[in-house]
């Protein structure tokens, strides 16, 4: 992260597609976000970001484009490079592994053109080299590499791929939903990877995604597409607390605290926990203190009040309100507290926000029902 | 033996045929095949449609136009002649051009379908991994691919070693040059030799069951009707 923290990733794209089917789609993107760390792009399906991650990836040929990550430019008004010729990383949904190589094959499919590339020179000297042996252990793929692709299951497949990516040391990685054909299971099984791999690797990544768990989990940058437009990008914590979005959010409506273990408590199970603002009480999630964790609050699972109460709420936290909207639901509005220096969002009744009539910089106790360790 | 010197003669001549027609064919037909399995271009259907001509025509409508053109004052009789190499009528070249063009769909079609089953996206994986696309076709598409270059060679190789029509248009009857096998059956037929006729048609029903037996046993999945379901658009080979 403290290579070139002044690098952005500059993307420009318009296309329009008319098929001359039913469904007519445009694209009009223009996109400046950090050249490091984890920028997921979010939206519903449909809404064009996996034509944005093509023209990106310049899979997608289009004649008005732009594309840099700082000073390396892909794709501008003069100049196209071609697919093979840049130095990226791209994951697909499906793992997109050839099928005709073994695991090990597949990987020296990468390791080989890599090298060629660098005797040709077209390889820009890079900070972290990424190593062969760390990229197996790192993804635990070790033991799959005399097997067929055929034979893994989904996730092992879907990490072998990512390793690939890995080893033509790209400059940036590109991943289109790659979770998004895993069930559950396999999703907890590689989110773990997922979260090494930007903590690990110095390089950014572009994350297309349609989970806001995932978004909550990985990102730190949020960019949220509709209709093949950019409606709001930013910091992850910044767009998510964020009331005047009209999202779709709705249930899933909440914010994301990073935050670090402070204290543990044996007898009750459980860990106290610090964000930038005050103390969350969380169930003791096996962390070690001082580890860093992410924790979702959920708008609907906040709720506010005039005093703080004896009640089995085990976090009530002193809040100031900021705003008070309405959300798109008739009955309810959305509430945005400040904590120390977080955010926080409550979805509370109308008839709860004249009841205890809500107006900035009213003070409130924020009553937080529940939260989601992201561990 | 039952079989006389001048039947070793056509075997031999229509084996060297077969591969030589085989081998140009998946030369040219694997561009060919490519660009109708990738292209969105309105010439596809067009094109698509030329390749299959031979496979309804009668073989004596294309060897009839064959000779025609290459004849002394035809087009391809003019460009051969201009090349200093006469005329390719009557001649073992001239069956190979003819050969090439007959089996054109033998070969096309088979590989357009493996090309369109390996997909867009092992190519799109390679080509984010640093393989030029000429590299991925070779390193990527061809392997995947394989099945369906085998059975255009095995299907080029059978189809030409089965033709006759064509063949007699513009190859005549010289033994050596042009008389492959079916041509000297029927010479046998003609000059009421059935014995050698026999011994030779045998040969032709052992071969042509080989060459089945060997697509069936290439094929995962069963071909259905063989010669038909080649030509019934998407087959998927995997």
């Amino acid at each position: 992260m403290n290579s070139q923290p002044q690098e952005r990733i500059n993307a420009e794209f318009c296309l329009s597609y008319q098929p001359g089917k039913a469904k007519a789609f445009s694209l009009d993107v223009a996109l400046n976000i950090p050249a490091q760390g984890v920028t997921a792009i979010f939206g519903a399906s449909g809404c064009g970001k996996t034509s944005l991650l093509r023209c990106m990836t310049g899979l997608e040929k289009t004649n008005s484009g732009k594309f840099s990550i700082g000073k390396l430019v892909w794709q501008d008004e003069s100049h196209f490079s071609p697919v093979h010729t840049r130095q990226q990383g791209v994951v697909f949904q499906e793992a997109s592994l050839f099928d005709h190589l073994t695991v090990r094959g597949n990987l020296q499919y990468a390791l080989k053109r890599v090298s060629s590339k660098n005797r040709r020179g077209v390889l820009t000297e890079q900070a972290t080299f990424i190593d062969y042996q760390h990229v197996l252990d790192l993804l635990g793929i070790a033991r799959l590499l005399d097997q067929y692709p055929a034979s893994l299951s989904g996730g092992e497949k879907q990490r072998v791929a990512i390793a690939r990516a890995l080893l033509t040391q790209p400059r940036i990685l590109f991943m289109d939903e790659p979770l998004a054909a895993l069930d559950y299971k396999r999703k907890q099984e590689i989110l773990p990877y997922l979260e090494k791999l930007s903590r690990v690797f110095h390089i950014p990544i572009i994350y297309i995604t349609h989970s806001l768990e995932e978004v909550a989990r990985l990102a730190d940058y949020l960019v949220l597409m509709d209709e093949g437009r950019v409606v709001a990008s930013g910091e992850l914590q910044d767009i998510l607390s964020r009331v005047d979005l009209p999202l779709s959010f709705e249930n899933d409506l909440g914010v994301v605290l990073k935050a670090k273990v402070v204290e543990k408590d044996s007898k009750w199970h459980l860990m106290l926990t610090e964000f930038e603002g005050d103390e969350l009480w969380l169930k003791d999630n096996h962390l070690d203190i001082g580890e860093p964790l992410r924790v979702r609050v959920l708008a609907k699972d906040v709720s506010l009040s005039l005093a703080p109460q004896d009640s089995s709420i085990l976090n009530s936290l002193p809040a100031e309100v900021i705003e008070v909207v309405n959300d798109v639901d008739d009955a309810m509005s959305l509430v945005r507290l400040k904590i120390g220096e977080s955010i926080l969002i409550s979805r509370v009744t109308r008839r709860s926000v004249d009841h205890l009539a809500l107006t900035p910089t009213f003070k409130v106790w924020a009553q937080i029902k529940s939260v989601a360790i992201l561990p | 033996m039952w079989l006389s010197p001048s039947d070793w003669q056509a075997i031999v001549l229509t084996c060297k045929l077969a591969s030589v027609v085989t081998i140009i064919l998946l030369i040219i037909g694997t561009p060919i095949a490519w660009w109708l399995a990738k292209t969105t271009s309105i010439f596809k259907a067009p094109v698509s449609a030329v390749v299959a001509l031979p496979l309804v025509l009668p073989p004596t409508v294309l060897g009839f136009y064959l000779l025609v053109a290459m004849g002394p004052t035809g087009v391809l009789g003019g460009i051969t002649q201009a090349l200093n190499l006469g005329t390719l009528a009557f001649t073992f070249w001239g069956l190979v051009f003819a050969s090439v063009l007959y089996s054109l769909p033998f070969a096309v079609q088979p590989i357009q379908n493996a090309i369109e089953a390996v997909g867009d996206k092992p190519v799109e994986a390679a080509l984010s991994l640093g393989a030029s696309p000429f590299d991925a076709f070779f390193s990527v598409v061809l392997p995947l691919a394989k099945p369906g270059f085998i059975t255009a060679a095995v299907l080029c190789f059978a189809h030409t070693v089965g033709e006759f029509g064509v063949i007699l248009m513009i190859g005549g009857n010289i033994p050596g040059e042009t008389r492959v096998v079916s041509v000297q059956i029927y010479e046998h037929v003609e000059s009421l030799d059935y014995t050698h006729a026999h011994a030779l048609s045998a040969v032709m029903i052992g071969f042509s069951f080989c060459v089945l037996l060997l697509l069936y046993l290439l094929k995962p999945k069963p071909l259905g009707f063989a010669s038909s379901s080649i030509f019934s658009g998407k087959r998927r080979l995997k």
